[in-house]
């Protein structure tokens, strides 16, 4: 039973979630132009590690920073190449055509104004639009749909935009109505929560600990109890653990471009992925972190087709609310840090470029001696989509969307 | 005299204002005799933990909107009806399909031979296809009584300030379980009007009413029991069923191997022959009440464990179940059960030989055991070695966030899927008490809390629930991992997931 027979019509997702919205307003200025422009944000919850998604082979420290759990071109499997200097991690094939048909752009060395190490705060801060957390309860993709929509006047009866999962994200919370879809099914527990569970058990309950083991074993085992349905309700005809956790990004991810396809439909949505916080074991060629990027790597191609002739007209922002360490910890996995990757992908941008002023990797170049230092601020490329794609006045951007990054320039020629 | 004060201020102050070992107290009874902290809980409980457990039991047990509920009988009669109409359709609909096929069959088929042979099959199908159909048409009331009772169970156990009553209905609830799988309707009404209500009385009426209960004489299979010399066993080919009168010496009563034999078993069931209930078919007032049947019963006196029961009626009966109750053997295997389910799977025999001697000392009232069970030291005193049962942990988790709402449909699917569906054990014998059986589950019990943990992240916040709910009383170990975790989500699930949260 897959969702593809269960994407609820508008009217039943409108009467489940208890009131009727009207889409009548457009983008008008893009509208203008004769464009419907769709933007779609998605957070990756936990802080994704930047160097293990896109690493950079071509820098002469990078090997020995990482060893042997470094990203290379000769690795098994090797990564992907994107330019002379960048490779992209393997398990991420349409990403690496989507970019090189110019439909992807990657930003590297990027960070939101959050310079401290907890996931809450940095969430607060990627997704309010504010440099500092706890300032405000909307997020600014809200803001600028509703500076979009009338000048600030907002319609009650209108809703431009689209919440995925059962806690609609920050980014889209505010005075501008949202709707929300909450995937039927439910996300598994991730590797790295069943990680951290052992680890807590090890500590604390020795049996529970061997039970827990001996469940992730049965799960990395696969076949048994992986032939049933992925995202059956059975647990006994669950598939493993990464099977679902694939089953329902491809889910959540293909539900929101749906929505958005639609003629009536809202413009700009977001939803959240979680399990990205990989201190223990990370693998980023092999293991834990590679199947996660698979599992997006799997959302980005159900984005892309569910958009279907709309594509062309489609940004993604894929983002982070920080990065992790440069160097591996004591337990094969990396800690909190600072600058990672952005993705964008869509037909809409002028895409195949990774956009970096690389910093190095040298101890004295990293930020504070232990993660990559961020050069580019993230909300300049926020703010170039908005101003570029969506057509949000740069005033409003510095003013009320991003409130006092007047001089953050926004990112020009991201979208063609 | 040395003058103490109270802290001044709200309960919420006191709690603060409360000693470590006093909070750390409080959270065991919570844990251990409780459905867990919830908000508030822990001044609740104040710093007399025991004095409050005991306080809890001198509350009526009822539930609050049970009156909005139908009797045992009247949803057993609720359902028979449903079935004589749904077996009706289904008879109607089969007949009439066949009817068609018949009138259809001589255009049917060119190649007669095969055809037939094909065709008789799929008119077969057809057919019961059509019965089906019709019989689905009518909806069963069975589940929708079986939720609602649900509902109002467990919003008793999100609704006590400490719980520990509502374990008690739960333990007995099990001791003497039925089963929904067998007799759907009646199995929450069973447990209202029984269990509930005797839960803090003497165990006698306790037993008395649960083997009196309709539900009890339909899922150990006494309702057409007879003796082979009653009216009724002259006259027919069946006869006793052997089934309840040794199910209550071995699980409800003296427990196995205390010394009955195979024909105390026998004698017992022809005690116990003609308790069986109304037919709801001939009375729509009373059908599906008990009834004690005279044409059932085996005639004549009969010799249980010794002792010569001469009485002519259910009296019979009853006078088995009052000495069965006052046997010690029974004393000493509720007191066992009770310890084990509450303190250890290994009870201390310390502990169980001063509650069987209450049990003993004050005709075996249910409250004075459960109250020298909370008021011995050796009920405190091990670590917190058991692992909660599912339902237990299921309540506490939902408890730590303060919900007080319930969708029945949630908490039984999330039941079953963790092995306890509710009032749905396998077995006579009740869902077990040691950690051998549930510890294998605790994968599946991640994947429910990790789903519960995603619905009320925006809601919930754990670092408030670990000093607000908890008092702080948690390994260092948890506050760490909660710390440390990258969402509201795993943090939620990392907490429930604890030992500390599934041990008590």
């Amino acid at each position: 039973m897959g969702f593809v027979n269960h994407l609820p019509t508008r009217r039943e997702l409108l009467v489940g979630s208890g009131a009727l919205f009207a889409w009548s307003q457009m983008p008008r200025l893009a509208r203008a132009e004769g464009r419907d422009p769709r933007l779609l944000v998605v957070v990756l919850r936990g802080a994704l590690d930047g160097l293990g998604a896109v690493a950079p082979v071509g820098d002469p420290d990078w090997i020995s920073l990482r060893g042997d759990r470094a990203l290379a071109l000769d690795g098994k499997p090797p990564a992907l190449p994107l330019d002379a200097f960048f490779a992209l991690n393997p398990a991420m094939p349409n990403l690496h055509r989507l970019y090189k048909s110019g439909k992807a752009s990657i930003v590297h060395a990027t960070a939101t104004p959050y310079r401290e190490r907890s996931h809450f705060d940095g969430q607060d801060v990627l997704e309010s639009g504010f440099t500092r957390p706890g300032a405000t309860s909307s997020g600014w993709l809200n803001r600028a749909l509703l500076a979009l929509e009338s000048g600030g006047r907002v319609d009650p009866r209108g809703s431009r935009a689209l919440g995925i999962g059962s806690v609609t994200p920050l980014v889209v919370r505010g005075s501008a109505p949202v709707m929300t879809w909450v995937p039927q099914k439910l996300l598994p527990a991730s590797e790295d929560t069943q990680n951290r569970l052992l680890d807590l058990y090890q500590h604390t309950d020795p049996k529970l600990a061997t039970v827990l083991q001996a469940r992730m074993k049965l799960a990395s085992l696969g076949g048994a109890p992986g032939t049933g349905d992925p995202m059956s309700d059975d647990p006994t005809l669950m598939p493993p653990g990464i099977e679902r956790v694939r089953a329902y990004f491809a889910e959540a991810a293909g539900t929101a471009a749906r929505y958005l396809a639609k003629p009536d439909g809202p413009r700009v949505g977001a939803m959240g992925f979680v399990g990205w916080d990989t201190h223990i074991a990370e693998g980023a060629a092999s293991g834990q972190l590679y199947n996660l990027l698979g599992a997006l790597d799997g959302a980005f191609a159900a984005i892309e087709r569910n958009m279907g002739e709309v594509w062309g007209e489609t940004v993604v922002a894929v983002v982070t609310e920080f990065g992790r360490t440069a160097r591996i910890n004591g337990t094969q996995g990396t800690d909190h840090g600072t600058g990672t990757v952005a993705f964008l992908i869509g037909g809409a941008l002028a895409g195949g470029r990774v956009i970096a002023d690389w910093p190095g990797l040298k101890s004295a170049q990293l930020f504070e001696d232990r993660d990559l230092k961020p050069t580019t601020d993230l909300r300049a490329v926020l703010k170039g989509l908005l101003r570029d794609h969506l057509r949000v006045e740069e005033k409003i951007l510095a003013e009320t969307v991003f409130p006092g990054s007047a001089d953050v320039k926004a990112m020009g020629g991201l979208v063609g | 005299m040395v003058a103490t004060s109270l802290p001044s201020g709200s309960l919420e102050n006191w709690a603060f204002a409360m000693s470590n070992s006093a909070k750390a107290e409080a959270v065991l009874a919570l844990h251990r005799f409780g459905m867990g902290p919830r908000p508030g809980s822990i001044a609740a409980v104040g710093t007399d933990p025991r004095g409050a457990l005991i306080a809890e039991l001198d509350r009526p047990l009822v539930l609050s909107a049970a009156a909005s509920l139908p009797s045992s009988a009247k949803a057993f009669r609720t359902v028979a009806d449903a079935n004589a109409r749904r077996a009706a359709r289904a008879k109607q609909a089969q007949q009439q399909a066949k009817k068609q096929q018949v009138a259809a069959a001589p255009v049917m088929s060119e190649d007669q031979t095969q055809g037939q042979v094909q065709s008789s099959g799929t008119e077969k199908d057809a057919a019961e296809m059509a019965a089906k159909q019709a019989a689905e048409a009518v909806p069963d009331p069975g589940r929708p009584i079986y939720l609602q009772e649900a509902k109002l169970r467990t919003e008793a156990a999100l609704g006590a300030d400490i719980g520990f009553a509502e374990r008690l209905v739960w333990f007995w609830s099990n001791h003497f379980c039925i089963s929904a799988y067998k007799i759907q309707s009646m199995s929450g009404a069973y447990e209202r009007e029984a269990v509930r209500a005797n839960a803090l009385g003497h165990f006698v009426d306790l037993l008395l009413a649960v083997e009196g209960h309709p539900a009890m004489l339909f899922y150990l299979d006494n309702l057409g029991s007879m003796g082979a010399n009653s009216i009724a066993g002259i006259n027919r080919s069946r006869g006793l069923n052997e089934n309840i009168a040794r199910e209550i010496m071995e699980l409800h009563t003296l427990g196995v191997r205390t010394g009955y034999t195979q024909d105390d078993v026998i004698s017992f069931a022809n005690v116990l022959t003609g308790w069986t209930l109304v037919p709801p078919g001939d009375n729509p007032e009373h059908g599906g009440e008990f009834t004690f049947n005279p044409r059932l019963h085996e005639p004549g006196g009969q010799t249980v464990l010794g002792k010569r029961y001469e009485q002519e009626d259910a009296e019979q009966g009853r006078a088995v179940l009052r000495d069965l109750a006052a046997h010690p053997a029974t004393a000493t295997h509720v007191a066992t059960k009770l310890a084990r389910h509450f303190v250890a799977d290994e009870p201390p025999p310390a502990l169980v030989e001063q509650m069987a001697k209450t049990f003993r000392d004050t005709e075996g009232d249910l409250k004075q055991v459960a109250i020298t069970m909370v008021s011995s030291d050796e009920a405190w005193r091990g670590p917190p070695s058991k692992l909660k049962r599912p339902g237990e942990w299921v309540v506490g988790m939902v408890r730590a966030t303060g919900i007080k709402d319930v969708d029945p449909t949630r908490f039984t699917a999330g039941q079953d899927l963790l092995g306890e569906g509710l009032w749905r054990p396998s077995a006579p014998k009740g869902y077990p008490d040691d950690e051998a059986s549930w510890i294998d589950g605790v994968g599946r019990r991640l994947d429910l809390a990790n789903n519960f943990s995603e619905r009320v992240a925006a809601t919930a916040d754990p670092q408030a629930i670990i000093e607000d709910v908890f008092a702080s009383e948690i390994a260092p170990e948890v506050k760490q991992a909660v710390g440390r975790a990258e969402s509201r989500q795993q943090a939620l699930a990392l907490l429930f997931m604890s030992a500390d949260f599934q041990r008590r």
